[in-house]
């Protein structure tokens, strides 16, 4: 029954998202309050049909309810109950549900924190994204119904979750990564909302901007969980594969990236416009992209999509009509977008630009080397891969050009910087980055080596250059305290996040510089030494769990004859599904992690394993915390919270004024 | 030509110049780096020039699996139920990694002919057939059922 009423809940809500793409918009062209006004009571009834779906879909979860499709193949009696929970994004159905319960919350979101903003506008934005959840949910119920049962005799146990699912990293990167990517539907209805009312002015910029700050947000630290899930669970010794599955959300946070810089120049300058709502189509089509790579099965094969197009065909569908459309709506509006200022080859408009250069074409890359081996199969039936190395090749130089903007962009001045400024600004910047970037490796290490002098130069760059320029800014203040209480939040979310940038450029390219890696077998009270650390094999005795058996291995690491601490990787076979898994032992640390997974027993009680030593990894995330963290301080900005610019009160106001005796006779 | 034209062409130009560079480059660094990928038969059938970094993909031969007990390294035959390939590789196996089950290895043919391999990925769910290995049951007409998973390390949800 609980199962059916999800199902009825689900059509409920596609009713309430049909009403709420068309009234609140026609509302909108019409100049009818009535029907603007429905924007937000319909995004209230849809969030809670979506979230009732959601709710009793997790419900039947918990209860095991196997007679449920979908449940019977994602969870099983024996399953943690957190990951009973959770199992509800570990399929495509399911996953679609969260995807679109998470763009129900976002709209939610709109309703209620837009109050400073022109009701017509919140009506076009929440219609756009009324129209979005008619696609998703069509989608869901047309081919990916999670609420499908097994007729007419339901099995007694599920096949399980994946056991590669079955960690910490599953319960928390599958929601942000989604919340992130939904994040940029908000973005895009934004734009589309500025191009139907053909109004893209600064106010606009002001009321994007922290939504944009914050999907970006989002989505950095969503990315950043997947990364960190992978590189503990999978075991390869890796933080990123270039793997097509985690590319699609990388070329939406780059778009997303430029994104966010373009916006500033359209609020703080007024220019750049047509230019900030491309960005943002692009971004949006990134995460649909996304969506359509993992969802249609191209991934796998460009016969499996052939095969079975249902999906596929209509996520194509949706990404057609909804980017097609946008782009449509985009080359007749746009004209009307013109900026009013120029600026100089040496200006922040200038080096803003360039960084969005950077951004698009490193996105560009990755989409190429992403789809290129689908394209070529399809064309002629080979099957080829791109190795990591071409992304490496494309990715690293143009990140190291971003870097060397990025030191300049902040320093610099809207309209014009004179050449002479900046190099006396910048000229003992570059010279202490050099300086610290052949010292600092030499001392530590006693080798040089390219590679670490331009890392810790490049992130000295970003550091130094972002010290400078916040004492630019307090130097004519009374106080530090003064100086600091005046700066906005903006501007502290700006050096927070150009801090992360410094901080993950040290972690990913020292960790891929210094890691080393050793694959061995050990006898008990065997060791072995790897870069600095001595390895001693203790044994191995078997383990049971809730729902499997294996073995843990006990190894002690020493520094020297000091003892540092045990580790116990595990090898483990999940009973239910009979698919061995490999648990790693990482001792964490801020310099550096050890870690070893455990192969297989040979010989006498002899194991082998794989041992790693990685320095500087945690920065990769810790980068990444500082970019989210940045992110959202800016969105926090007290000039984002002002009340309705004047302007745009009085022109409400007027069109409101008439209607209002007519709202109170109905 | 009036000034600002002038200045106007001139960026024009080198944004051009610049993404045509820049599309230049991307597409020599794809170029480099792509892997093909053969199936037994056309190994056997001397379809890989010599020395070549490939990719290959199979079944893993039943009883074909011979690990040493003193050492990382393990052989076992590769075959599409036509042709077979030798492998020999040193490390540690994926956790997927069985008799009976498709396989995709990377790496070149020696001059005994075994494919010595770098790096050997596995399935890594019940339903989960490579792509290539795939292809190559299809190709040699001796596909049995399974749909069909990434390559990549990454198991989908």
């Amino acid at each position: 029954m609980l199962p059916e009423l999800g199902h009825f809940a689900l059509i409920l809500a596609l009713c309430l998202c049909v009403l709420l793409g068309t009234f609140p918009l026609y509302g909108a062209a019409t100049g009818n309050v009535r029907y603007m006004g429905l924007a937000r009571p319909l995004v209230a009834g849809v969030f809670v049909f979506i979230g009732l779906a959601y709710v009793l879909l997790t419900y039947s979860f918990a209860i095991d309810d196997f007679s449920v499709t979908y449940i019977q193949q994602h969870s099983n009696t024996l399953l943690p109950f957190r990951y009973k929970l959770t199992a509800v994004w570990g399929g495509h159905e399911g996953s679609f549900l969260l995807w679109t319960f998470m763009l129900a919350g976002w709209m939610l979101a709109v309703a209620v924190f837009s109050r400073s903003m022109p009701i017509e506008f919140v009506a076009r934005v929440l219609g756009v994204l009324g129209l979005l959840s008619v696609g998703y949910l069509l989608f869901m119920l047309a081919t990916s119904n999670p609420f499908d049962r097994i007729v007419p005799l339901p099995p007694a146990d599920g096949a399980d979750l994946n056991s590669a699912l079955q960690d910490f990293g599953f319960i928390v990167h599958p929601p942000t990564l989604y919340m992130g990517y939904v994040g940029f539907s908000v973005v895009f209805a934004f734009a589309m909302a500025a191009l139907l009312s053909g109004r893209l002015d600064a106010a606009w910029a002001r009321w994007c901007r922290p939504w944009a700050n914050v999907a970006w947000s989002i989505l950095t630290i969503g990315i950043a969980l997947g990364s960190w899930w992978a590189y503990y669970e999978l075991g390869w010794g890796g933080w990123w594969a270039w793997d097509p599955v985690e590319n699609p959300p990388l070329i939406t946070w780059l778009f997303g990236t430029a994104l966010i810089h373009s916006l500033a120049v359209t609020e703080k300058r007024g220019i750049f416009k047509s230019w900030t709502v491309m960005l943002a189509i692009l971004a949006f089509a990134g995460s649909l992209l996304g969506t359509f790579i993992t969802r249609s099965g191209l991934l796998t094969s460009v016969h499996a999509f052939a095969t079975d197009p249902e999906r596929g065909v209509f996520i194509l569908a949706i990404l057609t009509l909804s980017v097609g459309g946008a782009l449509l709506l985009f080359a007749v509006r746009a004209p009307l977008l013109r900026g009013r200022f120029g600026f100089g080859i040496l200006s922040r408009e200038m080096l803003l630009l360039v960084n969005n250069l950077i951004l698009v074409v490193s996105a560009a890359s990755v989409f190429l080397g992403t789809l290129f081996p689908m394209v070529y199969q399809a064309l002629t039936d080979d099957l080829i891969s791109i190795g990591p190395p071409y992304f490496n090749a494309i990715f690293v130089p143009l990140m190291a050009l971003l870097v060397l903007v990025l030191g300049v962009g902040p320093i610099s001045r809207w309209k014009k910087t004179s050449g002479r400024y900046l190099t006396t600004q910048l000229l003992w910047v570059g010279a202490l980055s050099l300086a610290l970037g052949i010292a600092l490796p030499l001392a530590v290490t006693l080798e040089f080596g390219l590679g670490p002098t331009l890392t810790v130069a490049l992130a000295s760059w970003i550091v130094l250059s972002s010290i400078k320029d916040a004492k630019n800014k307090l130097g004519n203040k009374k106080t530090l305290m003064a100086g600091l209480r005046a700066l906005p939040l903006s501007y502290y979310g700006m050096q927070l996040a150009h801090l992360g940038v410094a901080t993950m450029v040290v972690g990913a390219a020292l960790t891929s510089v210094y890691s080393t890696e050793k694959s061995v077998l050990l006898g008990p009270g065997e060791r072995m030494d790897l870069g600095g650390y001595e390895f001693e094999f203790i044994g191995a005795k078997p383990i049971t769990g809730p729902n499997f058996r294996g073995m843990e291995a006990t190894l002690e690491v020493y520094r020297g004859d000091e003892l540092l601490r045990e580790l116990h990787p595990e090898r483990r076979l999940y009973l239910a599904s009979g698919t061995p898994s490999t648990e790693m032992a990482i001792d964490a640390g801020f310099w550096r992690d050890l870690f070893v997974t455990l192969g297989e027993e040979k010989g006498a009680s002899a194991w082998s394993m794989t041992i790693y030593v990685k320095p500087f990894v945690r920065w990769v995330w810790l980068g990444a915390i500082f970019m989210c963290l940045g992110g959202i301080v800016a969105a926090g900005d007290k000039r984002y919270r002002r009340a309705l610019d004047k302007q745009a009160a009085q022109k409400q106001t007027a069109s409101i004024a008439p209607l209002e005796p007519a709202e109170g006779v109905s | 030509m009036k000034p600002h034209r002038r200045k106007k062409l001139g960026s024009i130009l080198f944004i051009a110049l610049g993404l045509s560079v820049a599309a230049g480059l991307t597409l020599y660094a794809l170029k480099q780096n792509i892997n093909m990928f053969f199936t037994p038969s056309q190994v056997a059938g001397g379809e890989v020039p010599k020395g070549q970094h490939f990719r290959i993909g199979g079944m893993v031969k039943d009883g074909s699996i011979a690990r040493e007990d003193d050492s990382l390294s393990v052989n076992f035959v590769t075959t599409d139920f036509i042709s077979e390939v030798p492998i020999h590789y040193v490390g540690i196996l994926p956790d997927l990694f069985r008799e009976g089950q498709g396989i995709v290895a990377e790496g070149v043919v020696d001059t005994a002919g075994v494919f010595q391999a770098s790096k050997v990925l596995a399935k890594h769910d019940e339903n989960y057939m490579s792509p290539e290995v795939k292809a190559a049951l299809d190709a040699a007409g001796t596909s049995t059922e399974g749909s069909l998973p990434s390559e990549g390390y990454k198991p989908q949800y």
